[in-house]
C-alpha cells in the first residue's frame, strides 16, 4: 500500500541520527506562536495544521525543514479559509 | 562570516543572513494582525509561554517521584495531576502519561507521524526527534537507536517504544542512578536530563565525590555526535 | 462496541484518504489492548474544519515487534505500542 510521505514509522533507511541541536530561531518561535494564537482565536486547529503539512509535495516535505512546513500549512489552511487570499503572502513579500 | 568563506566542497552554507522563511514567518504576523485575525498581544504571550518551556519542569516531576513512592503513584495514574500538584504547568488540552523505567523494562518515545512531544513540560524537541531517520527508525531498529546515542540494554530487558499517534503526550521516568542515595531532590533533578525522559539515554551519573552531576543536565548538542 | 484491557485486537487495514492517525506500519497487525484512555474529538473530521463530534475512544495498543516486523533484530519479547482510535479497531478471534 502506499505510504503518505509523513507516515515515517519503520520506512526502510539506515541513515545514522544527526544530533545536531540548534537553538530555534526567533522566526520559528514566531511560527509556533502564531499556529497557538489562530488555535486560541478558534481559526485553525493542530488537525488542520497536519492535514496542511501532510499535503507538501513529497519532495518538498522532504526538504523543508520543520518550520517551514508548518509555514507552508498555514498559508495552505488560512488560504482555504478565505482569510489570505491566493498569492497574498507572496505579493505582501515583494512590497 | 558570509559563505564565501568557506572552501571545503561539501560545507553547508551557515551565513548569518536569516532564511526567506524568517521573512514570511513576519510578514504574515503582520497580515494576520491587520486583518484582526490574531491580536499580536497574543502571539507575544504564546511565544512568552514557548521560551519558559523547560525539561527542567520535568526534571522536577522525576526527582520528586524517585524520592516519594507515593507521589510515583499519582504521577503514574495521572501526570498532569501531579505536574499541577508540584505547581508545574502541564500545558494545554492533551493528557501526559508517565511511564516508568524499571529494571526489567525500559521506554523510549517517538512520534513517527510528526513530533507529538509534551512540550509543555521537557521545552521544545530537539532537532533529532523531528527528523526523519528518528521517526522512521525508533519504531522498527530501536536497539540500533539506542546504541547510537550511547545505551546498550542487557538482552533481558524489555524495551518499550510509545508511538505517540494521537492525544496522549509520554514522559520516560528513567531509573534512578546508584550512588544518589544521599542526594536531595533539587540535586536529583539536576541528573535528570531531557534525553532520559525521552528514553534515549540513562539520567547523568552522579560525581563520584557527591557534589553533582558529572555532566550538564542541561539539554544541549553531545560534541562526540556533531557533524 | 467497547473494547477491554488484554483483548486482542486487529488494526484495519483499509485505505484512507485524507487525513488520519492510525500508521501505516500498523495496518493489517495484531495486538492487545493496554490502557483505555478517554474519548477525543475525531482527527479525521477534525482536520477538515469540523468539530470532530462525535469523539472517539482512544486506546493505548501493544504488539510484538516480532509480529510489526517480520526480521526484527533486537530482543524477542520487545514492545511498540501506540494510540489508536475505536472506529481503527476490529475484534480479533
Amino acid at each position: 500500500m502506499e505510504r503518505a510521505v509523513h507516515d515515517r514509522g519503520g520506512w526502510p533507511t539506515d541513515a545514522s541520527i544527526d544530533r545536531t541541536e540548534h537553538q530555534l530561531a526567533d522566526w520559528e518561535v514566531l511560527t509556533d506562536a502564531l499556529v497557538g494564537a489562530l488555535g486560541r482565536a478558534g481559526v485553525m486547529n493542530v488537525d488542520e495544521l497536519r492535514r496542511g503539512i501532510e499535503s507538501m509535495p513529497a519532495d518538498e516535505y522532504e526538504r523543508a525543514s520543520y518550520y517551514e512546513r508548518w509555514l507552508y500549512s498555514i498559508e495552505v489552511i488560512l488560504t482555504e479559509k478565505g482569510i489570505l487570499a491566493g498569492g497574498e503572502l507572496d505579493r505582501s513579500l515583494s512590497e | 562570516m558570509s559563505e564565501q568563506d568557506h572552501d571545503h566542497p561539501h560545507a553547508e552554507i551557515t551565513n548569518g543572513d536569516e532564511p526567506p522563511a524568517a521573512r514570511r514567518a513576519r510578514t504574515l504576523e503582520e497580515l494576520l494582525v491587520a486583518k484582526h485575525v490574531v491580536r499580536r498581544e497574543d502571539v507575544r504571550r504564546m511565544i512568552d509561554w514557548l521560551v519558559s518551556r523547560s525539561p527542567a519542569d520535568g526534571a522536577r516531576l522525576v526527582a520528586r517521584a524517585w524520592t516519594d513512592p507515593e507521589f510515583k503513584q499519582r504521577l503514574l495514574a495521572d501526570a498532569r495531576a501531579a505536574a499541577l500538584e508540584l505547581g508545574l504547568d502541564p500545558g494545554p488540552s492533551p493528557v501526559v502519561v508517565a511511564v516508568e523505567n524499571t529494571r526489567g523494562v525500559h521506554h523510549m518515545v517517538v512520534c513517527t507521524l510528526c513530533s507529538c512531544y509534551p512540550r509543555a513540560l521537557l521545552g521544545p524537541p530537539p532537532d533529532w526527534y523531528k527528523s526523519l531517520a528518528y521517526r522512521s527508525r525508533a519504531v522498527s531498529d530501536p536497539r540500533g537507536v539506542l546504541a547510537e546515542f550511547g545505551v546498550e540494554l542487557d538482552d533481558d530487558v524489555e524495551l518499550r517504544v510509545l508511538d505517540s499517534t494521537a492525544d496522549m503526550r509520554y514522559l520516560v521516568i528513567p531509573r534512578r542512578p546508584a550512588g544518589t542515595e544521599q542526594m536531595d531532590e533539587a540535586e536529583l533533578a539536576a541528573l535528570v536530563t531531557r534525553d532520559s525522559m525521552i528514553g534515549v539515554a540513562h539520567p547523568a551519573a552522579p560525581a563520584r565525590d557527591g557534589g553533582g552531576p558529572t555532566t550538564p543536565a542541561t539539554p544541549g548538542p553531545r560534541s562526540d555526535r556533531v557533524r | 462496541m467497547t473494547y477491554r484491557v488484554g483483548q486482542p485486537v486487529r488494526i484495519a487495514d483499509r485505505p484512507h484518504q485524507g487525513h488520519h492517525r492510525t500508521p501505516g506500519y500498523l495496518k493489517g497487525k495484531t495486538g492487545t489492548v493496554e490502557r483505555v484512555y478517554a474519548s477525543f474529538a475525531n482527527p479525521e473530521t477534525r482536520a477538515y474544519g469540523a468539530t470532530g463530534l462525535p469523539e472517539q475512544r482512544l486506546y493505548l495498543v501493544g504488539f510484538a515487534q516480532r509480529d510489526v516486523w517480520p526480521d526484527y533484530r533486537g530482543n524477542p519479547v520487545d514492545r511498540i505500542y501506540a494510540d489508536v482510535f475505536e472506529h481503527w479497531l476490529e475484534e480479533e478471534r
